[in-house]
């Protein structure tokens, strides 16, 4: 049965994948992850499970996202996590000559990070990977070309990975709430983008949105692998939605 | 039971049950017919056939027309948009080309993956039986109706992710349009602050404000996973409901959008 769930979805093989569903089904019935998100305790296999200190940021130690869709709401919150302290620094150490507009976004984005890193945690209860420690000495803050230059790309980053975690989620509320968070998550993307560029074709430039007009769907190992360079910890994300 | 009748019904609605179908018929019809286990066989093939086309194609066809229904929709807007004369000024012209070309792309990419089972193009009413009679002429206007389709829109493929669940990679081309539209409708949203005078209006929805309530009932929501969010990390609502969009039902979405389709 492993097998098969572990199996990839293939539209070729519709037979697979019908038993894939259904496995899933029974799978996830058994271990009590089909109800709705607010009235579960999730219990995720991380390694973390007997940290002494779990809540504490790391410097430099592995953190384990999980299996299924626990691992794929740690992924999200692993994300979270470093785009809310970005804009938390963004704020506290204003770049030079940042508008009052300029102010108001920023502030609303970082709120609304920080809505969805405290989201996740409370979600995950006591699921949920310890806090990460990030690294942004690579991001000069004082110069609103670099800090919003990393901003495009935690936004862009950001939208890719829920597109490309949709269909590992197997839960339909957990799927609709990753929803919810990745349109307003592109509407940061394009916002940001409009504030570099003003008036231009980037909010959703050709370099973001391909031929069929379709976003980026980017999988964990390759998100994980570009965010690398700005969080200490390691993310170990090979089980996440499986 | 007239089953030939059923076989034809079916193939309107999926047509690839016709191959399996042809598979089935000879496998187990032609060669199995004088004998005794046909009469059990035959249907309980046919219901396997039936049970996998529904859960594999059907509701994702359902899906995709509905969206070809809007992205036909916003396509033939922009395109109208565009191409009158004295509407869009010249500093706002990339930002509404670029929205008009991934409409463009979305309606070929829906049409193409449809194939046969794509529907006709409705012919539109963008005057929406007279409420917006100036869409093409007035540029506040036209900026209204734009954030007002693009937020539908964003709300009308959130409403169908679930329904998609059990076909992960149109799930995956849902969702890539989805955030598009959502980038549309944010630099729209900023357009409109100041075509607008509107400050309030941001990149995001906040609360359920907006032009037009019935596309933005609901936007209020401060309930998230069954928990009530209110006050989390010291934050306003007003920024706890600008965190999270929300779905809107197909039957809510077409009772906005009914206005503008005349067929």
């Amino acid at each position: 049965m492993n097998k098969i769930i572990k199996t990839k979805s293939n539209s070729e093989n519709k037979e697979e994948e019908i038993t894939s569903v259904v496995n899933r089904r029974l799978f996830l019935r058994s271990a009590g992850l089909a109800t709705s998100l607010g009235t579960i305790v999730i219990s995720a296999c991380t390694t973390d499970d007997h940290d002494p200190n779990p809540q504490i940021p790391g410097t430099g130690d592995t953190v384990e996202l999980g299996s299924g869709d626990v691992g794929v709401l740690n992924y999200a919150y692993a994300l979270e996590q470093l785009e809310a302290a970005f804009y938390t620094q963004v704020i506290a150490t204003p770049y030079a000559g940042m508008t009052d507009a300029e102010r108001t976004i920023l502030t609303d984005i970082r709120d609304h990070e920080i809505i969805h890193r405290d989201f996740f945690k409370a979600a995950l209860g006591n699921g949920a990977i310890k806090g990460l420690t990030p690294n942004f000495s690579a991001i000069d803050f004082n110069s609103r070309t670099a800090v919003l230059g990393a901003a495009k790309l935690f936004e862009d980053t950001g939208v890719a990975a829920y597109n490309g975690a949709g269909k590992l989620i197997k839960n339909g509320d957990y799927l609709l709430l990753a929803g919810k968070i990745v349109s307003v998550e592109a509407r940061h993307a394009s916002v940001i983008r409009d504030l570099l560029n003003p008036k231009s074709a980037d909010f959703a430039g050709d370099d973001i949105v391909d031929a069929n007009g379709f976003d980026k769907a980017v999988a964990p190992a390759d998100i994980l692998t570009a965010v690398k360079g700005y969080v200490k910890d390691t993310i170990s994300g090979a089980n996440v939605g499986k | 039971m007239d089953i030939f009748k059923i076989i034809d019904d079916f193939q309107k609605i999926d047509g690839d049950a016709a191959g399996r179908l042809e598979y089935a018929t000879r496998r187990h019809f032609m060669n199995r017919i004088s004998s005794k286990i046909a009469a059990v066989a035959v249907p309980t093939v046919f219901a396997s056939i039936v049970n996998k086309a529904y859960a594999q194609s059907a509701a994702a066809v359902d899906v995709l027309n509905y969206a070809l229904t809007l992205e036909y929709l916003e396509d033939e807007f922009y395109k109208a948009g565009n191409a009158a004369a004295n509407l869009i000024p010249a500093s706002d012209k990339a930002i509404f080309t670029q929205i008009g070309k991934h409409e463009t792309q979305h309606v070929a990419f829906l049409v193409k993956a449809l194939g046969t089972k794509a529907i006709a193009k409705p012919t539109f009413d963008f005057q929406y039986g007279g409420a917006f009679a100036d869409i093409f002429t007035n540029y506040k206007t036209f900026v209204t109706v734009s954030s007002a389709l693009e937020d539908t829109g964003v709300r009308a493929y959130k409403g169908q992710a679930g329904a998609l669940l059990a076909d992960p990679q149109i799930l995956e081309y849902a969702l890539q349009v989805h955030s598009v539209e959502a980038r549309h409708a944010a630099v729209v949203r900023r357009l409109g602050a100041t075509v607008l005078a509107n400050p309030a209006m941001k990149g995001w929805i906040t609360g359920n404000m907006g032009a037009v309530p019935a596309i933005y009932a609901g936007e209020d929501n401060m309930t998230q996973g069954g928990v009530n969010l209110k006050g989390l990390a010291s934050k306003s609502d007003a920024a706890v409901t600008e965190a999270f969009d929300e779905p809107l039902t197909k039957e809510a979405v077409l009772a906005i959008a009914g206005p503008f389709i005349k067929k």
